[in-house]
């Protein structure tokens, strides 16, 4: 028998995801769809011999191709086959989500009804008519609770045996297509024609709702209750903080980092210690040698040690995401960013930022306005990520041995002012005519599925791992030969090496900055490739050799003095070098992102260029600012 | 008078929704004359505003509420 083709569809927070989670594991396909970020995901399956592919379409709240997710949808449907479309439904929410299933059927696309989450519609107090739904619309209605076995296997049972070409809409349906179709002939303004088409909606599905549904109880519902702590009065931003301060901590102190050290630890000693042997003992040459170990080790090991940080960072965030926090966090916080010249909705993916500048420009994907998207793509790289933090941190314990943690939590501040700053010039200047909107479903709170979290975990995790896996590759692979060689081969010292000629043609730029030496040069065209590679690429310069690590700034800083850097740099220069590497130019990896995510080279270029300025002329006048006043 | 006077607890009849960019996507979201709405609460700032719709919850500004006319059911 042929593959049976079922596509899942519905609107955002009903259950969908968990549903296709549950019924392809971990047997998924990630990939995106043509021309947009939105991931396309595609499961298979095989129950009672019969094979089953499943495409989980982006939750819509209707399909009238405003945003891209609505036009995947509707073009997904309109031009594909499928033997079974599932429109998942949330009982609790019926009125609104059967807006979608009637859109859908005005286009004629035969539905299976899923009534998901029977059981929450049952604790409050609403009860829907299964039989009397299918009655009303014509067409197979199955009722489930996402999280339990039975309800995917009464899903599968029914995808196996029905027949969907059974089905017509029923007389009330076609009845209702009749009435668009003459709404849409009545010669009225298009605005009005959709109107009054969307009203010709919400009519219908007050008549089926009224037959259909039950109400027994209008009291608070548990969700209220919870929102009158977590996003009401002055409670919910200490609580917001609060958990905030606890996601840090998980990431940074309490599992992620220990994780990430000890990897860092393996990498660094066992690892290139037994490459090193097992080249040697395999007579391989020495260059190849010099590439494999101190290119390619050194820096995707670099790279690894931060992948725990990340998986870590990003469990919590899916964790918080499905219990419907996430949207609380948008409600509170939004009056505060709109005055920053950002969104709400913004908050969360800016805060990943802190992690690592990629995820965050992704996440700037559930902005609902372009001007939104658009400025906090633009921004994200201002704040410190994790691969800025170890700079900062290096150079705080050199040359600012006392007040190492308060300099550094200054550079965390400064980019976060130049984000606001160049947030509130963007909206001002280029995006100023467009306009920003904030509309919001506050979903009930439900504790998430594990098996959900986990794999969004994963799937944001290994984007990150291969991406930043492929361009760090060749990064290294590009910095090791850049450092060893120059127009006549191999070199003996690294200055003389093409790294020390290009270093010394940028350095002329820092002039009067106070750090134009080849050595900062070259660290800032490393840090373009990828910021983990500024330190270790001082500390090759200065020839200093070994990992570098936030945690051992003190020991690592005091090394560093005894070598030329501490006479390469004041006080004052090395702050003005620390704002420079705060601001300037994002490494390649969030580049590419920009590139794909802001929609082409033009908003890649721009990126680039202007935190180059930007990051130029901030710390010009640092540097020149500081002198007057006698640093 | 417009949602935007809304006070947390009352209940509202939308009368009409004003001409904006949002207009089709708040009726898409099911506010429609006719519609009960109930406000809920206020963000810490007093802005956006929740409010209950169609069994559901949905945020959105003040400046967005002010567009919606309503008439309070006593």
């Amino acid at each position: 028998m042929s593959m049976l083709a079922v596509a899942l569809t519905g609107n955002p927070n009903t259950g969908k995801s968990t549903i296709f989670n549950q019924l392809t594991g971990a047997r998924q396909k990630i990939g995106n769809w043509p021309g947009v970020t939105v991931d396309k995901k595609v499961g298979y399956l095989n129950y009672k011999d019969r094979d089953i592919s499943v495409v989980d379409l982006p939750g819509t709240y209707s399909i009238n191709a405003r945003s891209p997710e609505e036009e995947i949808v509707i073009n997904f449907l309109m031009n594909n086959k499928m033997d079974i479309v599932v429109d998942v439904v949330d009982s609790s929410n019926l009125e609104r989500n059967l807006f979608l299933t009637i859109q859908l059927m005005e286009k004629g696309i035969p539905l299976l009804v899923d009534l998901n989450m029977q059981d929450e519609a049952k604790r409050r107090g609403m009860s829907v008519s299964a039989t009397k739904l299918s009655e009303l619309l014509g067409m197979p209605v199955v009722e489930t609770t996402a999280r339990s076995s039975d309800s995917i296997r009464t899903l599968l049972d029914v995808f196996t045996t029905e027949v969907m070409e059974r089905y017509q809409p029923s007389e009330m349906i076609r009845e209702h297509i009749a009435h668009i179709e003459e709404i849409c002939r009545s010669g009225k303004p298009q605005e009005a024609i959709e109107e009054d088409v969307i009203a010709a909606r919400y009519a219908l599905i007050d008549t089926i709702v009224s037959q259909a549904v039950t109400v027994n109880n209008l009291g608070p519902t548990k969700s209220e209750k919870i929102d009158s702590y977590l996003a009401n009065g002055i409670l919910a931003p200490v609580i917001f903080l609060l958990i905030l301060y606890a996601v840090f901590q998980i990431t940074f102190t309490w599992i992620g980092q220990p994780i990430a050290d000890a990897l860092d630890d393996l990498i660094s000693g066992p690892v290139t210690e037994g490459a090193a042997e097992l080249l040697e003992a395999a007579g391989v040459s020495e260059w190849l040698q010099s590439l494999l170990v101190d290119g390619v080790i050194a820096g995707v090991g670099a790279v690894l040690t931060f992948v725990p940080l990340i998986f870590i960072l990003f469990f919590c965030l899916s964790f918080l995401d499905g219990t419907g926090y996430m949207a609380r966090v948008a409600f509170i916080t939004d009056p505060l960013m709109r005055r920053l010249g950002l969104t709400g909705k913004g908050v969360m993916p800016l805060m990943m930022g802190f992690g690592c500048g990629v995820p965050a420009i992704m996440g700037a994907r559930a902005l609902d306005s372009e001007k939104d998207r658009m400025i906090s793509i633009l921004v994200t790289p201002f704040l410190t990520c994790g691969a800025k933090l170890p700079i900062m941190a290096l150079f705080a314990a050199m040359f600012f041995p006392e007040n190492a943690a308060n300099v550094v939590f200054l550079m965390y501040i400064i980019g976060v002012v130049m984000a606001v700053v160049m947030a509130k010039v963007f909206g001002s200047t280029i995006f100023k005519d467009k306009g920003s909107t904030f509309l919001l479903e506050l979903p009930p709170y439900r504790m998430p599925e594990m098996k959900t979290v986990l794999l969004e975990t994963w799937e944001k995790g290994k984007g990150y791992l291969v991406k930043a896996g492929t361009i760090i590759f060749v990064a290294s692979v590009f910095i090791w030969f850049l450092s060893n060689y120059n127009m006549s081969g191999p070199v003996e010292e690294m200055g003389d090496s093409f790294l020390a000629s290009l270093g010394g043609a940028v350095c002329a730029l820092f002039a009067f900055h106070g750090f134009d030496t080849w050595e900062a040069g070259a660290a800032v065209i490393s840090g373009i490739l990828a910021k983990e590679t500024v330190v270790s690429t001082i500390g090759v310069l200065y020839g200093v050799a070994g990992e570098i690590d936030a945690d051992e700034a003190a020991e690592a800083a005091q090394t560093f003095l005894n070598s030329g850097m501490g006479a390469a740099f004041t006080s004052l220069s090395a702050f003005s070098f620390m704002v420079f590497s705060q601001l300037y130019t994002p490494c390649v990896t969030a580049l590419g992102t920009i590139k794909k995510e802001a929609g082409g080279w033009k908003w890649m270029g721009f990126s680039a260029v202007y935190m180059f300025a930007v990051a130029w002329l901030v710390s010009l006048l640092v540097y020149q600012i500081g002198r007057l006043m006698g640093f | 008078m417009t949602l935007e006077d809304g006070v947390p607890g009352e209940a509202f009849t939308i009368q009409s929704i004003g001409d904006s960019g949002l207009k089709q996507r708040l009726m898409t979201m099911g506010l429609i004359p006719g519609t009960r709405i109930e406000v809920l609460r206020s963000a810490p700032f007093g802005d956006p505003m929740a409010i209950r719709i169609r069994s559901y919850n949905l945020a959105l500004r003040r400046e967005d509420a002010a567009k919606i006319s309503v008439q309070k059911i006593s």
